[in-house]
């Protein structure tokens, strides 16, 4: 960033993009241009910036200005105001909700004060496509240093740090290199799993789209450490952006003799191919992964043999996630007792979530291990939506529970989620507020379960059906209480004799949801009620007459002309008609429509 | 399914993808993803052309096809509609956007209209959660999509045929 007085970065991420972020770039280019500015100022798009809910993000150095909520009309009074006249745009600064101040810059946002930022160090900072920006903040210096160790001790440094596998499962990520370096074979294989299926994760692909060359470099460091001389990236075909920006950074890496036969005159090969993955949510197991890769269906199959001693194409293969890769340049960088300094005694460094759901801020963040889910939701997350009750989180996407309000001071590793009855898992972090039922959310999880499940075990191809069916059954108002413990020794047989990750952790909605909200399945099944408002069939509108001002409201937006009533007197639902869509509930200014 | 008889265009593209992979049978799911690709969709005849060509059996095909959500064996309509069905989207309503959708269209999700115009799916995570409800209308996203917003887009996608 040598030559220009100014960049403007604007967020590339998908989310922005979804808000015309790329029009944005092209604007100001125009803009730029018109001004004769082209040569002093560079636009720059960049990776996720993490603060999805403000976005389009648009970002000014060196004087750091922070604009949120961007669009293509905003980009020619930005360049007029404050290219040019160097006086920030008010409006579109962003807006402090606690202390009604407008705010310049990131490092007085609540939604960063708390973040650390080590896998997405250069989200946002840097362009994605050209690898000398990468370079420049340090990129390749862990790979130069690590072709001048012996494999041996670079692997030591990846075990000393504590690093632990982010993809879920936290398996220490050092160990796994260091079994797969001890297996003899001719060819060894580094995987890295970009197979991000929990609906509601998008860190994998934002680090992919935002800051690619981290993960190449790691991928290089791990074949140097195992003696691999092949990489393979499993990415969903569903990323066309970061596989875009993947494939480009290949190409750089292999010009620059970073990838390729002798990398930096070090004698050693590695170059990387990429293999798509068809949208199949076991694929993230490493077996069913590595079946996929190899041209089948995605089924798991029992371990040992774990890849490490017999993966793809039968040989040792070691499968990291995008995230842990992403942290392993930043180890050799800065060290392994930097590393260690941050986290807790067993989970060492960051974690990034993807923060989602009824909170103000949604995005994604990164965190040091060790913080409490009530600063993640409430000082990052700057608290529920709408000024809502704060009812549960859930962590761990379709594999981990719900938390409550008690666990809200819990902080947040590997081993405590386990403890509390849910998990890491990749990263998913769902927000829920008083409207939600507990009971629909497990059906939910459940439902993407049963669509996911691959079908080579008994136990969760079958049992999972039944789970639903009983949740289902629940929902629609013809439960039992018998019903109740059913679903809790369904869910424990499921848990103990399913096959793959995918089982074993499927009931674990279901389970968390029992132990925390049992009242809430009570209420369903012996009163027949859904105390949040939710489940239709246990639901209907009704309009107090008292408090209708007959505005006609209502009636104007219901989409099955279910309402009838004159002008200025209280309305009416049919409730043959009614779909129960709450339409009318969400429009009403009055309060008049309640849920009964 | 009916039998459709492969034109000749297709039975040339799948032969040529099948050659640019070396006919082999490792390269299976890259095959499928560059013929859907061009194709469109996997109807039976072509899964069976698969097989020929990288000298495999059709049923492992179809075991492949069937197994991933990214492969169809229908094709979809003008305007292929997709309501993320990820966690975040549920919680703030994509459920009932998905309904209003089912009803105004009258299919349901993996359908296709019968005019060709309009399919439906469920998708798991569009990665644009501060946006959510999130809808695709092919590539172009909708955020922030209430039941009552449903309309609207239809419309605008019928608009967008005619002209």
């Amino acid at each position: 960033m040598a030559d220009y007085k100014m960049h403007i970065l604007v967020c590339g991420g998908t989310g922005c993009r979804a808000s015309q972020s790329d029009k944005i770039v092209e604007t100001f280019k125009t803009e730029l241009e018109m001004h004769g500015l082209d040569d002093e100022v560079k636009v720059v798009a960049t990776g996720c910036f993490g603060f999805c809910e403000k976005g389009p993000i648009v970002k000014i150095i060196p004087d750091n200005t922070f604009y949120v909520q961007a669009g293509v009309v905003d980009v020619k009074d930005i360049v007029e105001e404050h290219i040019i006249k160097g006086r920030p745009l008010k409006r579109l600064l962003y807006h402090d909700p606690a202390t009604k101040s407008q705010v310049t810059d990131t490092a007085h946002i609540d939604f960063y004060k708390k973040q650390v930022r080590i896998a997405l160090r250069n989200c946002g900072f840097i362009n994605p496509e050209n690898i000398e920006e990468y370079i420049a903040r340090d990129g390749y210096a862990a790979l130069g240093s690590v072709l001048e160790m012996k494999p041996s001790e670079a692997t030591q440094m990846v075990k000393d740090s504590g690093l632990r596998g982010r993809g879920g499962g936290g398996f220490p990520t050092g160990l796994k290199w260091e079994i797969t370096a001890k297996e003899k074979s001719d060819q060894k294989y580094v995987v890295c799993n970009a197979d991000e299926g929990d609906p509601g994760a998008f860190m994998d692909r934002s680090i992919l789209e935002g800051d690619p060359h981290s993960v190449i470099e790691a991928m290089a460091i791990c074949g140097y450490c195992i003696g691999a001389g092949k990489g393979l990236v499993y990415i969903r075909a569903e990323y066309p952006l970061a596989i875009n920006r993947l494939k480009i950074a290949l190409n750089q890496a292999r010009e620059f003799g970073l990838l390729g036969n002798d990398i930096l005159g070090s004698g050693f090969d590695f170059d990387i191919d990429i293999r798509y993955g068809a949208g199949a949510f076991v694929c993230g197991e490493e077996t069913a992964l590595i079946h996929s890769m190899e041209g089948y269906r995605g089924e798991p199959t029992v371990k040992p043999p774990f890849p490490s001693v017999s993966g793809y194409l039968g040989k040792p293969t070691n499968v990291n996630n995008v995230e842990t890769f992403a942290n392993i340049p930043v180890i050799f960088n800065k060290g392994v007792e930097w590393f260690k300094s941050i986290g807790t005694e067993n989970s060492r460094g960051t974690k990034v979530f993807a923060l989602a759901g009824k909170v103000n801020n949604v995005g994604l963040i990164e965190v040091p291990m060790g913080i409490t889910l009530r600063e993640v939701i409430f000082d990052i997350g700057g608290g529920i939506r709408g000024g809502k009750k704060f009812k549960a989180v859930q962590t761990g996407g379709p594999s981990g529970g719900c938390l409550t309000e008690q666990h809200l001071d819990t902080p947040i590793d590997y081993d405590n989620l386990i403890a509390v009855g849910s998990m890491m898992g990749s990263g998913g972090m769902i927000v829920m507020d008083e409207d939600d039922c507990m009971v629909s959310i497990a059906k939910f999880y459940l439902e993407f379960t049963l669509d996911e499940s691959c079908g080579k075990c008994t136990p969760c191809r079958i049992g999972n059906k039944r789970l639903h069916e009983i949740l289902v059954k629940i929902t629609s108002g013809n439960g039992i209480e018998e019903d109740i413990e059913r679903l809790r020794v369904l869910g424990n047989v499921i848990k103990e004799t399913s096959l793959c990750g995918l089982g074993q952790t499927s009931p674990n909605p279901v389970l968390s949801t029992l132990d925390n909200f049992y009242d809430e399945y009570l209420a369903h099944v012996n009163d027949k009620k859904c105390p949040a408002g939710q489940c239709k069939d246990l639901v209907h509108y009704e309009i107090n007459a008292n408090a209708c001002t007959g505005c006609t409201l209502c009636f104007r937006n219901c989409p099955v002309g279910a309402i009838s009533g004159e002008k200025k007197m209280p309305h009416y639902i049919d409730q043959s008609l009614c779909i129960k869509c709450g339409v009318c509930f969400e429009k009403c200014r009055f309060k008049a429509i309640s849920i009964v | 399914m009916p039998k459709v008889k492969l034109s000749e265009y297709a039975t040339n593209t799948v032969k040529e993808v099948c050659a640019s992979f070396n006919n082999s049978e490792g390269e299976l799911i890259n095959v499928l993803h560059q013929v859907q690709q061009k194709l469109g969709y996997l109807p039976a005849e072509v899964q069976e052309l698969v097989a020929k060509e990288l000298n495999m059996s059709a049923a492992k095909v179809y075991g492949v096809v069937t197994f991933y959500s990214f492969f169809t064996m229908v094709p979809q309509g003008e305007n292929p509609i997709s309501i993320c069905m990820g966690t975040a989207c549920y919680v703030r309503g994509a459920e009932q956007v998905l309904d209003e959708f089912k009803r105004q269209l009258k299919i349901e999700v993996g359908e296709t209209t019968t005019d060709g115009k309009f399919s439906l799916s469920a998708l798991r995570c569009v990665g644009a959660c501060g946006l959510a409800p999130v809808v695709m209308v092919g590539e172009k996203v909708h955020g922030r999509v209430a039941p009552t917003d449903v309309r609207k887009i239809i419309s605008e996608c019928k608009d967008g045929c005619l002209t």
